[in-house]
């Protein structure tokens, strides 16, 4: 893994550089759209990151990971309607139970494979979607607003757009370097093994069902950190964060930037959003063309931007 | 007693929806291995095509069969252009190209009919009660949908085993390939498929239109319903569907009509309330993930795969 000069990483340092300068150019100009918008778009790919752990270098196509974000969001909600505000409690509960939670939606979908694991983890979103709406005490369906951020007993200030941009930044560049060191282990050889040979790995003696049980922990995980930045970037949690149609588009988001590839979900998810974003100034029914696009992307650019820039094809 | 008939006949009206449109996904699932999320903006068009239609001529019954001729049409238009290349491809490839369909339709009817929803007003004979059972009365035209959508399932079963395009779908289902070697024009079989599905799914979504609203994002929620029918009754079989559509929509009927009152029993009463759609969703996903652990062929997988 030698790092050149190719497109596709000229294209990642570039956009890391802007994305770091984003605050600096939000405070000489006094317009804070782009950094609202970014920090959106950087919490997002994180969740984005962490499906393509599982679903680019595992084969699990996951369509219920929409439900991680509407976890760590609700346990934070939640949480901060009762009065717990300290993020030391908020932020380790949300990530154990949307960890918690993705142990058991593993443990009985990865017995199924293929069109089944699709629709099985839908499924199991659908029913965390249900039990949100059925939350009288918290909303509803029609969300809880929340009073305040997660504090930190005075060591960051998350109300601070700023310092609440360069955390997620920060959060979004570990996740990936977290993503890319498992890959790059033993561990994601074995999974990423299993994906294009199943039979084999488990006839070298690999117990693949823990190994990938393990990938879609972790990954869970991850996404629920989302779920809880997602809650504070918003100050407002309801059952549209997991709806299915937002699980649509986290895959979109990895598909788009190239599933696989460790950049690839941030390229993706930068690319929809300020896509949906350039659109909606344009025109009032922006997927009219992303629509067809994406079925464009399926259909001829089957490796994403990423696969693009690298002139990769198939 | 008699809360009871009438709610499991509502759960049974909701369950011949579901099987028309699951009809049409376990068919083509099962013939042409797609996947198609767009297959609930079918149901939104034909809803929106019935709408439009049913103002056009004035008559309900006219516009709802030119609205079924039309879905048809859109539908085979659809897989020539966008479906087709989809064949053959990994999952993946299906779930994101239809997904990528099911969104430009959302702003294509958005576009075309506005964002407001459409009305579809029945005709006076059919806003009355009919008495079915002896004191039971029950309103005429959930009866209409019911009984139609039964003449349907009927007529899908007769043209699916009793005819010579019907056993060319059969034959599809089970070994593609050997059908095309035999000199069938497996294309335009693919092509008629689909546009049979859509119908079936655009005349779903008319039968529904008139007790709720036909806006954009109807298909969605079903939509995923009718995945879960499919998965319980088995991939590609008609009558598993059959059976877990009736299923799934007695389920979900008799959970929200008696789960919030045996909340409310232990809660309070708005907990009831809000607590019974969940509950009854979470029974049905419940059941789903049950049946993919214990037979992950669904309880009527088709034969001869």
């Amino acid at each position: 893994m030698k790092p050149r000069v190719t497109p596709a990483n000229a294209v990642v340092v570039a956009l890391i550089v802007i994305m770091s300068l984003l605050p600096v150019y939000a405070a000489a100009t006094g317009n804070t759209f782009m950094m609202t918008l970014f920090t959106r778009i950087i919490i997002l790919a994180i969740a984005a990151v962490s499906l393509n752990l599982i679903m680019g270098y595992g084969g699990m196509v996951s369509f219920g990971h929409a439900a991680y974000l509407g976890i760590g969001g609700y346990v934070a909600g939640i949480l901060a309607k009762e009065g717990v505000n300290s993020g030391f409690v908020q932020w380790p509960f949300a990530l154990l139970l949307s960890g918690l939670f993705a142990l058991g939606v593993g443990a009985l979908s990865l017995r199924t494979r293929g069109v089944y694991f699709i629709m099985i983890t839908l499924a199991f979103a659908q029913v965390v979607y249900y039990v949100a709406n059925g939350l009288d005490r918290y909303g509803g369906d029609d969300g809880l607003t929340i009073q305040r951020r997660s504090e930190f007993g005075g060591l960051v200030n998350l109300s601070n757009k700023t310092v609440f941009y360069y955390i997620c930044l920060v959060l979004l560049l570990g996740a990936i370097y977290l993503v890319w060191r498992i890959v790059n282990s033993r561990f994601g050889m074995v999974i990423q093994g299993a994906r294009s040979n199943e039979r084999r790995m488990r006839s070298i003696g690999f117990p693949v069902y823990r190994y990938r049980l393990v990938c879609f922990v972790i990954a869970g995980t991850l996404c629920g950190l989302a779920g809880v930045l997602l809650a504070n970037h918003t100050n407002f949690i309801s059952p549209a964060l997991m709806y299915w149609t937002r699980s649509g588009d986290l895959i979109v988001m990895v598909v788009l930037g190239g599933m696989g590839s460790a950049f690839g979900p941030l390229i993706g998810t930068v690319a929809l959003l300020v896509l949906e974003e350039a659109l909606s100034g344009v025109t009032e029914y922006s997927q009219i063309i992303v629509g067809p696009l994406l079925l464009l992307v399926v259909l001829y650019a089957r490796g994403g931007i990423d696969g693009v820039l690298r002139l990769r094809h198939g | 007693m008699l809360y009871l008939i009438e709610q499991c006949l509502n759960g049974m009206q909701l369950g011949m929806l579901l099987f028309l449109l699951a009809a049409g996904l376990t068919l083509i699932f099962g013939i042409m291995d797609l996947i198609n999320l767009a297959h609930g903006s079918l149901y939104m068009l034909g809803a929106y095509f019935a709408a439009t239609l049913v103002g056009v001529t004035g008559s309900f019954v006219a516009g709802i069969a030119l609205g079924v001729v039309a879905t048809f049409i859109a539908g085979m238009v659809l897989e020539v252009i966008a479906i087709r290349p989809l064949y053959g491809r990994d999952h993946l490839d299906h779930v994101l190209g239809t997904f990528g369909l099911l969104i430009f339709f959302n702003d294509l009817v958005r576009l075309i009919w506005g964002p407001a929803g459409l009305t579809i007003s029945l005709p006076s004979q059919m806003l009355t009660a009919v008495q079915v059972l002896p004191g039971v009365y029950y309103p005429a035209f959930r009866l209409v949908i019911i009984i139609a959508t039964l003449a349907v399932a009927l007529l899908l079963y007769v043209l699916v085993m009793r005819t010579r395009i019907g056993m060319l779908i059969r034959a599809g289902a089970s070994d593609r390939e050997m059908v095309g070697a035999l000199g069938v024009n497996i294309k335009l079989l693919y092509t008629l498929v689909f546009g049979l599905g859509a119908a079936l799914a655009g005349f779903a979504g008319m039968m529904q239109a008139p007790l709720a609203f036909v806006q954009i994002g109807m298909g969605e929620n079903i939509l995923i319903l009718a995945f879960v029918v499919i998965i319980i009754g088995g991939i590609g079989s008609i009558r598993g569907a059959f059976i877990a559509a009736v299923t799934v929509g007695i389920i979900d009927t008799i959970g929200r009509a008696f789960v919030p009152d045996l909340v409310r029993h232990f809660l309070s009463y708005s907990a009831g309330s809000s607590a019974g759609p969940a509950l009854s969703s979470m029974l049905i996903y419940t059941l789903m993930a049950l049946v993919l652990i214990f037979r992950p062929e669904g309880l009527f997988p088709a034969s001869g795969k």
